[in-house]
């Protein structure tokens, strides 16, 4: 039927208007947004756009690769999930983002805001520095004065819209009398055009208004580029809270019906499929299976679940549907719980002084008094105000922070943007000078140093036939163990034996029967055998003593490697983990940490960071699960991988976008660079003001001296920062 | 100086289209992707004809 009706609409766009069945809505096309931490290239680009093009009911993508992300306009039943494979076929690790909190960052109407004011300082202080340059080379009498006053004409309603975030800003201080870098910064725009418009109507020589715009100019560009950051920063929590896309199935008199997990209340039963976390805190009415809670406690053998057991939102459900009535909902989850004692780790955070916070405490009243004292020096050793207020105008010209306010800035969007292109996000905005100052690392090993999925470990020891049959029986679950021990004995070979009516009980394993002989994979009481500790599955062969397939988990990409090269670069690396003391011992030793702790509580995990912390070490922690959070927020600086659970993402800085954890090591010396430019950056500043200020005060600083030295110092600030690519 | 009365007037007008046309850059949302678009050229994909 819309079939039909297509042609005819598109011969007459009219008609599109005219509703065609009135009683029902028309679906809206969907938008979704995926995150796609591994592009980089334009071959990327054509791929994923063609990949995802050539998929049913997609209409329109459009790969952003500024941003890693895509966009995608697609028919009504087209989901994110169908197509994260599509892309994972092509080759492309894909995340799916909440394209609603995204369309709120995307008009960003606060940074086209600044970049219109900048543009307008911009335009207006070249068109007067034509005229000024005409002063400076000669232009006198009535020429000069006419070209002061058409710079006035364009300089005052040019700054009275392009400065109005400073006045602003000032303003607000002010009342709440308090000083803050914008004070200077008003005070030395306004009396420069003050002193300026009284010497033009007086056809005196010096004008400043140039010097007012560029000062604009360079302070908006700086202001721009920290905006820039920290929208980047802003915009990557909302992304990373739309990584889980929140949607849980509801059963509603036997109906399934998908519901955001917003709307889930208390007492509601709710289906989770296996493979699926559960959204809320709750307890099994129906169903059994084995639940995976290492997020939550760092362990990696999974727990049985049956009626009765109560649930924790954040754990996986592994093998059959669970059925379970929901406790506690949003804000009163366990999950959330957890934030309370975040915002008690981060208390102790926002302590932290930043390098440009630090400058502009010693900044402001220092020019404040500068300029005050040469004033009432002039006022008493000439006598005349309008000299004394020209001189006052030019050292708070001069010592503008022009050069002050682009040197973090400039720095930082340059470290961000090389981060990111290796893949990893920063949140915080001070994040990269704490991340400078790390000396000892604390990693976590489920999920961060660790991919969270098993390996087989022992398949030498098992016999052929043995293996043969599980073989069989593994290829009908799911279970990640079975998969697991699928891929490794196809890897070496493998045929599956012949072994009929396999059957899978949730929560328990496999069973089947082969040469009229019962044969389980499972769990290790189920199948009569007794557990060692490690993670494994049994099997059992009729009567014969069962055979035990043991695994580890396997390391994530880059792990060896980053903890070497953190090492070599003289950092103290520690393991600290809520696993079992066997599994962190035997991780331990493979990566070469001597320093490790098994069997931590969240809590122990906080206090050693805290331990650490109060002998003066500088932390980083890198964790993914719930029972990181607390550490994650009590350490200098953490970062967490994209896969870790929300509570984790949101209390740490710096979030890796892909699954390799090598960019750590790297970040850290990016970091460390980041910094010294930094610090070069306000030496540069300050040399440029040690030698234009004692200029200013004697009164020989002409507004050719003052453009020319405001200029140099933030085009050299600006260089140096580039120098980090 | 009498030319000074037409080369003022050009070079503030002058200012106002590059102006004008930055602030209409940046309202169709060209500064969007800065990266993608710097690779886009270098792509075969649309060279004969424009993307409907």
């Amino acid at each position: 039927m819309t079939a039909q009706l297509r042609p005819s609409l598109a011969a007459c766009p009219a008609c599109v208007a005219a509703p065609v069945e009135p009683a029902k809505p028309v679906p809206e096309d969907v938008q979704i947004a995926l995150s796609l931490p591994g592009i980089h290239c334009s071959a990327c680009i054509s791929t994923v756009e063609r990949a995802l093009q050539a998929h049913q009911g997609v209409e329109d993508a459009r790969v952003n690769l500024t941003l890693k992300r895509a966009l995608i306009k697609a028919a009504p039943d087209v989901r994110a999930a169908d197509l994260i494979p599509v892309l994972e076929r092509a080759g492309y690790e894909a995340h799916e983002l909440d394209a609603g909190a995204l369309s709120a960052t995307q008009t960003d109407r606060a940074g086209r805001d600044l970049l219109m004011r900048l543009a307008v300082a911009g335009f207006a202080s070249m068109n007067v520095m034509l005229l000024s340059v005409s002063v400076w080379s000669g232009a006198s009498d009535a020429t000069r004065d006419m070209f002061h006053w058409i710079s006035a004409a364009i300089a005052m309603p040019a700054i009275a819209f392009s400065a109005q975030p400073f006045f602003i800003s000032a303003w607000s201080a002010l009342k709440v009398k308090r000083l803050n870098m914008d004070v200077p910064i008003v005070l030395a725009i306004v009396l420069a055009l003050v002193t300026s418009l009284w010497e033009t109507s007086l056809s005196g020589e010096h004008a400043y208004f140039d010097a007012a715009l560029t000062l604009t100019f360079f302070l908006l560009a700086g202001r721009y580029l920290d905006y820039r950051t920290r929208a980047v920063a802003r915009s990557a929590a909302e992304e990373l809270a739309a990584l889980e896309v929140p949607r849980a199935i509801r059963l509603e008199d036997g109906r399934e019906t998908e519901v955001p997990v917003a709307q889930l209340a208390v007492g509601d039963l709710i289906l989770v499929r296996p493979g699926g976390r559960m959204p809320v805190d709750g307890e099994i009415v129906e169903g059994r299976s084995e639940l995976d809670r290492s997020l939550l406690t760092g362990e990696t053998l999974p727990v049985f679940a049956e009626p009765g057991l109560a649930v924790s939102a954040g754990e996986v459900n592994l093998t059959g549907p669970l059925v379970i009535r929901a406790s506690a909902v949003g804000q009163e989850t366990s999950l959330h719980r957890m934030a309370d004692l975040v915002a008690i780790a981060e208390s102790g955070r926002s302590r932290y002084t930043s390098l440009a916070d630090s400058a502009a405490k010693l900044y402001a009243p220092g020019v404040h008094i500068l300029s005050a004292l040469s004033f009432l020096g002039w006022l008493v050793y000439s006598g005349d105000v309008r000299t004394a207020l020209n001189i006052a105008a030019a050292v708070l010209i001069i010592t503008c922070p022009c050069a002050l306010g682009l040197a973090v800035p400039a720095v930082t969007t340059a470290a961000s943007g090389r981060l990111f292109k290796k893949g990893m996000l920063i949140k915080h905005a001070t994040a990269l000078e704490r991340l400078a100052e790390v000396d000892t690392v604390v990693f976590d090993k489920t999920g961060t140093l660790t991919a969270g999925t098993p390996e087989l470990i022992n398949l030498d020891d098992i016999a052929g036939e043995d293996l043969s049959i599980a073989l069989a029986l593994a290829q009908a679950s799911s279970h990640p163990l079975s998969v697991s021990l699928t891929r490794a004995a196809r890897a070496v070979g493998a045929e599956p034996a012949a072994v009929e009516d396999v059957s899978e009980v949730p929560g328990y394993g496999t069973e089947g029967v082969w040469q009229g002989k019962r044969v389980r994979l499972g769990r290790a009481a189920w199948v009569g055998a007794t557990h060692g500790g490690q993670t494994s599955a049994w099997l059992a062969v009729g009567d014969q003593a069962p055979v035990g397939f043991l695994f580890t988990d396997a390391l994530r990409p880059g792990a060896e490697e980053t903890v070497a090269a953190l090492k070599a670069s003289g950092k103290q690396v520690m393991l600290i983990s809520g696993d079992t003391t066997g599994a962190v011992e035997a991780l331990a030793n493979r990566l070469g940490i001597a320093n490790w702790m098994a069997e931590a509580l969240p809590q122990d995990k906080v206090a050693r960071v805290q331990a650490l912390a109060g002998q003066g070490k500088r932390i980083l922690m890198v964790g993914d699960g719930l029972n990181d959070t607390a550490a994650l927020a009590a350490a200098h600086v953490s970062i967490s991988p994209a896969s870790a659970l929300d509570a984790a993402r949101v209390a740490s800085d710096i979030v890796l976008l892909g699954t390799d954890l090598s960019p750590i090591a790297g970040a850290c010396d990016t970091a460390k660079k980041a910094t010294r430019r930094i610090r070069e950056n306000f030496q540069i500043a300050t040399v440029y003001n040690v030698i234009a200020v004692p200029l200013a005060v004697v009164g020989l600083c002409s507004p050719l001296i003052a453009a020319l030295a405001m200029s140099t110092s933030s085009i050299t600030v600006s260089l140096n920062a580039l120098r980090l690519r | 100086m009498e030319v000074l009365s037409y080369l003022i007037p050009i070079s503030l007008i002058l200012g106002a289209v590059g102006l004008l046309a930055f602030v209409y850059t940046v309202r169709s949302n060209q500064y969007d992707d800065p990266e993608g678009d710097a690779r886009r050229i270098l792509s075969n994909d649309w060279d004969d004809r424009p993307k409907p």
